[in-house]
């Protein structure tokens, strides 16, 4: 079995050629395998988080870990297609700069505070239902139009169909007319 | 869309105009190539030569805020040149229709303006009728009187002349422009239209939507595959979102909200909101099965079901009415989601001010956006901004499941990956606690305005709240036993059904058996309709108005692309002969024979089942050509300088500029690079690599004559404010030509803001809040500005 | 069997998935970028940008504006000038075609990056090696496409046989000229004998910045043959230990 200038070098580990009778050797020869980064992973089916064109995505998933997001092969509209935007998707998240912690910021303050989730929720509840109910307008010229007048919610169009109908829903139940979201911007 | 992405391959002729659907829809172009690869043409009509432009066969520059002249003027050029479908068009339209000989038009004004009012008294914008009620009919066309004979004088005047006079686009390009999409007026061929918010963004924005409607009416390419208008939607889920009410004007369906005026009781929003004819007439068992879903036990007979707990609108709420009702004092608390104002929002300076005037504000996001951040922004001092700010991290989109809608009305399941990081949570997780502390806040009282909180039904789980639950019951079950329907069709009024969102209905047909996550794909070579993947809106239909894909006899127009047709000896479940068959849920009832009554009328959710060529808007029932409301130029159709019902705002942060200081037209738009407001995408090395910073398009000529070179750093400077960006002198963008003047156009992306990893100045600092007439979405894809070099 | 990558500029939008594509599936860093009057962004392929889609405005004599994408990697030539002059053998050829470039016993030597006709291969300052598009072996070695091309909306890359797709170039060479696209023409099927990635222009290769004649550029780079052997065994060494003074390599 004869050698070649790669198996060579490697074996030598510093420089030196074998000659052959046009001075190089550009023949192939057999690279070290590379392994997929995806083997093994568990493949988790999902859709792009950009534009309405609704791309199927698959996340690789090894270790708890996202290793990957690629077009999903199989879906009709992109057939594993998608374009820079999705593929860079992936690095929000280990995002150094993602928000994991609740961030507060009281009247006035030059600087957030991290705070529990658990204290947020409560104190977000109790200022809803403050506003609430100094705000409230109940009946105008006789009619019940059970309004909270003082509350305004946006979003959203980048969350679920069972979350914007869930957002919806308890909106109009707070009596929340100052609902909108991107589709009209 | 009336059709769906893969849809497009069907086209024999594409016009993109109004998006950019190679920059901001990549993946949809794999199908207008596809297209393309079997012969359509490809038609790109756009200020600026994009990468759309750059794959099209044919490319017309038009001047921002012109459309519904060079529309008008393929309508003209179609009629003039008898290019149009005359067999769909006399049988499924409104086309025919005699209209009362009092409707007129001049100088600008159809019949009945009031300037004092600043208003129009419709009423002679109706047609004759027959003592049956019924509209009055001339298939010949001929009768002065008709739709189509009022709409031909109408358009008579936009000439290509008058195209190229105002919109600048040369007459021959116009002309091959109109000549090539002309074609799909043949039968059995179709031309579809692609656009976005280049042209939603406008004062006139629905008029110009309705022009583009027409236009593909009178061409029949309406209900067939490769037709349709075809709206690309900008965010994943923006169709769930919008089908989901998060509109001010809307109830889940498009049920309109109650208002105070017309609706103060359930009686009265149904005996107004429900037509005697179409299929609309179904609408209060849609309205009270809503209200069943939402107030369950406590919505009876007696009580009208709930009705009262909603709440009634006095006013517009929307958007711009939004920001000017906070930035005026009115509004204290604010809850955004997945969402950034502060970036996006029109005349940015005066939206960021009013964050500043709330008591409040909620913010769930991934990253640290320039709305939650605004008291940190450029020249705002925090210790003077005494709004409390909570900034809740959120969960990505592959850590939660749920289904989002695409622009083709596909509802798909996503699953989730992995679980968010640290106090990351799925907003479906936050607003499930906070119904469940209000509800424990509000628990025992009596007071009347309480009631709707403690009424509203919610029982989803504790923590993340089971989504399959929530799809059920958006579906619709039948209150009695909990079991889902199998469509709408089996709502009812009486209290006995139960449904969230009733175009919904039938994704969730069976209990376990959630149509979202089908994926079950055509074959390539097929028409693409994909039944099998996801669940499309309404009932599975793919293609919307499908029974226009037919003719009057109920066979197809095209035979090779066929959807839907009539099958005589196809057997009904009770053994009656006769139904539609086809590859697409027919868009019609299934057993109504073509030459029955009403069988030859394919728009089902009109009274009258035929297309509206004629349509009363609040600014005309035709559409009509007016500048935009900051505009170089003088109107050249009429007197009438810009839409006489856009909504223009008047706060003192809300100045219009006048052509003299600010002569340059400027534009707004996005790149494949960035998404919306940049709030992610500005924040990812890999994207921001490629696309650092805000730059501005401009002409050699247009920097020639500023003397500013390619890569100098510039100003930009409107009426509310100016912002630097970097200069981007291209061969792209061509002066317009306007008779003996020039008009410079400039194009700015919005994607910057400052806070992120490549900041920037924002576009919206620039923008206008003034509004469509319709629909109060902001003008930001025409207006003015000045620029100079830095 | 040779594979190749196919590029049809034709088709491209210049959408610039298969840019990121390739640094999402390689784990390429992003590098520091300012806009400089183009889409076009980084400057130039590098380590840390192994492809990326040129944006090239062309004006005609009718004073019309065209705008040219072509996505640009390495070439994967068949008579690669860097493999020949590697004195240690980092850079190989896949049996399939690709040149593949082993990091492990890259010495960071830089002879490959002058050699280079199509100015592929760059230095990375930070790992002391050079690094360049490898065609993705571990994908096609277990039967997938290059992650550029998988994610290739439009068909503008496709890989495959690359006799077969040579027969698809040429085809759409002339299916485009017939079309009205005069300057319709393929590069790669010849040019030092033969490209693994071929590519369908639609005007003068140097329009796209490919060299209309790229040369075999080892003879250029060094004054002979057995010259480069004796300097790349001395070269070699001093390029090594210049790594370990800079820890580069500390490992080895």
């Amino acid at each position: 079995m004869s050698m070649s200038r790669r198996d060579f070098l490697k074996g030598a580990g510093t420089g030196a050629v074998v000659a052959t009778a046009v001075g190089v050797d550009t023949a192939p020869v057999e690279g070290a395998a590379r392994e997929l980064k995806t083997k093994g992973a568990r493949e988790v089916p999902s859709l792009c988080y950009y534009c309405a064109v609704g791309c199927g995505i698959v996340a690789s998933v090894a270790d708890g870990k996202v290793v990957a997001i690629q077009g999903d092969p199989e879906h009709p509209i992109n057939r594993g297609a998608l374009c820079s935007k999705a593929q860079a998707y992936i690095q929000v998240l280990d995002h150094p700069k993602r928000l994991t912690k609740v961030l507060y910021r009281p009247p006035g303050a030059t600087e957030w505070q991290e705070k529990p989730l658990d204290w947020a929720m409560d104190q977000i509840a109790q200022r809803i239902k403050a506003t609430r109910d100094a705000t409230f307008r109940e009946t105008e010229d006789g009619v019940t139009v059970n309004r909270a007048e003082g509350i305004a919610a946006l979003g959203s169009a980048v969350i679920t169909n069972e979350e914007c109908y869930l957002l919806a829903k308890a909106m109009r139940g707070l009596g929340v007319v100052w609902l909108e979201h991107q589709a009209r911007v | 869309m009336t059709n769906h992405w893969i849809d497009v391959k069907n086209a024999d002729a594409i016009l993109i105009m109004g998006s950019n659907a190679a920059e901001n829809h990549p993946i949809a172009f794999k199908w207008v190539l596809e297209a393309r690869e079997h012969g359509a043409v490809l038609i790109n009509v756009d200020p600026r030569f994009s990468r759309t432009s750059a794959l099209a066969d044919l490319y017309a520059p038009l001047r921002s805020g012109t459309d519904i002249v060079f529309l008008g003027g393929m309508i003209n050029y179609i009629l003039r040149k008898n290019l149009f479908h005359r067999e769909y068009v006399v049988e499924y339209t409104n086309a025919p229709f005699v209209l009362d000989p009092a409707f007129d038009f001049k100088d600008g004004y159809f019949s009945g303006w009031d300037p004092q009012k600043k208003a129009y008294d419709r009423a002679s914008w109706k047609f004759q009728t027959e003592a049956d009620g019924t509209p009055q009919l001339d298939k010949s066309l001929k009768d002065p009187n008709t739709v189509f004979q009022r709409l031909r004088r109408h358009f008579a005047r936009y000439t290509p002349e008058m195209v190229e006079g105002v919109c600048g686009t040369p007459k021959d390009e116009f002309v091959a422009v109109a000549e090539a999409f002309a074609k799909t007026g043949a039968s059995g061929k179709a031309g579809t239209i692609m656009y976005a918010m280049g042209w939603t963004q406008h004062s006139k924005a629905t008029q110009l939507i309705r022009t583009s409607a027409i236009l593909q009416m009178l061409l029949g390419n309406i209900g067939v595959a490769g037709g349709g208008v075809n709206a690309l939607r900008g965010l994943s889920n923006v169709q769930g979102s919008t089908d989901m009410a998060l509109l001010f004007n809307v109830l889940p369906g498009y049920l309109g909200t109650p208002t105070k005026k017309d609706h103060p009781t359930l009686a009265a929003y149904l005996e107004k909101e429900t037509p005697k004819a179409g299929y609309w007439v179904n609408k209060p068992k849609f309205l009270v099965s809503l209200l069943k879903a939402w107030y369950g036990e406590a919505a009876t007979r007696d009580n009208d079901f709930g009705y009262q707990y909603l709440p009634k609108n006095s006013a517009s709420y929307s958007y711009l009415d939004l920001f000017e009702a906070m930035y005026a004092g009115k509004i204290k608390g604010f809850i955004v989601t997945g969402q950034n104002p502060a970036v996006s929002g029109p005349n940015s300076t005066l939206e960021r001010k009013a964050l500043e005037r709330l008591e409040w504000l909620v913010v769930r996001d991934l990253f640290e956006t320039e709305t939650a951040a605004f008291w940190k922004g450029p020249g705002v001092d925090p210790a003077k901004v005494s709004t409390e700010v909570f900034l809740l991290p959120a969960s990505a989109h592959v850590e939660r499941e749920g289904s989002y809608t695409n622009s083709g009305r596909w509802l798909q399941w996503k699953w989730k990956a992995v679980d968010p990081p640290g106090d990351a949570r799925s907003d479906g997780w936050f607003v499930n606690q906070l119904a469940h502390r209000l509800k424990a806040l509000y628990a025992g009282s009596k007071a009347p305005k309480d009631q709707p909180i403690l009424a509203l039904t919610w029982d989803y789980g504790k923590d993340e709240p089971d989504l399959e639950k929530v799809l059920a019951e958006v579906n619709g079950y039948t209150v009695a036993d909990g079991k889902p329907v199998k469509s709408f069709a089996f709502l009812t009024d009486d209290g006995s059904t139960a449904c969230g969102n009733w175009i919904y209905s039938g994704v969730f047909p069976a209990e376990g058996q959630n149509r979202a996550k089908s994926r079950k794909a055509d074959p390539p070579e097929s028409l693409g309709i994909n039944a099998g993947w996801g669940f499309a809106w309404p009932v599975n239909r793919r293609i919307l108005y499908n029974r226009a894909s037919a003719d009057p006899k109920g066979q197809p127009w095209n035979r090779e692309k066929a959807l839907i047709r009539w099958d005589p000896n196809a057997e009904l479940p009770d053994g009656k002969k006769g139904k539609w068959v086809g590859v697409d849920v027919p868009d019609f009832r299934p057993d109504l024979a073509p030459d029955a009554k009403g069988g030859g009328n394919p728009f089902i959710m009109l009274a009258d089942g035929k297309g509206a060529l004629f349509a009363p808007l609040v600014e005309g029932p035709l559409p009509e050509h007016y500048e935009p409301v900051e505009s170089p130029v003088k109107n050249r159709l009429s007197g009438v300088q810009f839409n006489p019902l856009a909504v223009i705002y008047k706060a003192d942060l809300d100045k219009l500029g006048n052509p003299k200081e600010f002569p340059i037209v400027a534009t707004t738009y996005r790149l494949t690079e960035h998404l919306h407001t940049g709030s992610i995408t500005r924040n990812l090395p890999w994207l921001v690599e490629m696309m650092p910073n805000l730059f501005c398009e401009m002409s050699r000529e247009l920097a020639e004559e500023k003397g500013i070179k390619n890569g100098d750093a510039v100003v930009v400077r409107s009426a509310r404010g100016e912002i630097r960006a970097i200069a981007y002198v291209t061969g792209r963008f061509k002066p317009f030509k306007l008779g003996d003047r020039v008009v410079h156009e400039v194009g700015i992306p919005w994607h910057w803001g400052f806070m992120g990893l490549a900041k920037g100045d924002s576009a919206n600092v620039l923008t206008p809040h003034v509004g469509d007439a319709n629909t109060r979405i902001q003008e930001s894809k025409a207006f003015l500005v000045d620029v100079r070099k830095a | 069997m040779a594979k190749a990558i196919l590029v049809d500029t034709s088709k491209c939008i210049g959408c610039r998935g298969c840019q990121v594509a390739c640094k999402q599936w390689h784990g390429l860093e992003a590098e520091p970028t300012a806009f400089r009057g183009s889409y076009e962004n980084p400057p130039d392929l590098s380590a840390r940008t192994w492809r990326k889609v040129k944006f090239i405005e062309t004006a005609k004599q009718d004073g019309a504006t065209r705008w040219r994408f072509l996505s640009d990697a390495c070439k994967h030539c068949t008579d690669a000038s860097c493999l020949a002059v590697c004195p240690t053998g980092a850079l190989f050829h896949r049996p399939w075609g690709a040149v593949d470039l082993d990091q492990e016993i890259c010495n960071g030597c830089r002879y490959c990056v002058s050699a280079c006709p199509f100015g592929v291969i760059t230095f990375n300052e930070r790992t002391g090696r050079v690094d360049k598009c490898i065609l993705c072996p571990d994908r096609v070695e277990a039967g997938l496409a290059p992650a550029c091309v998988t994610t290739c909306p439009t068909g503008a890359l496709s890989f495959g046989d690359r006799d077969q797709l040579l027969g698809r170039a040429k085809e759409r060479v002339v299916q485009l000229r017939a079309k009205g696209e005069k300057g319709a023409e393929l590069y790669g099927e010849r040019e030092l004998s033969g490209l693994h990635v071929l590519y369908v222009l639609q005007e003068r290769p140097q329009v796209y910045g490919l060299p209309e004649k790229p040369r075999f550029a080892a003879a250029s780079v060094f004054p002979g043959f057995l010259m480069s052997a004796v300097a790349s065994v001395v070269m070699g060494v001093v390029a090594l230990v210049a790594f370990r003074e800079r820890g580069g390599r500390g490992e080895e």
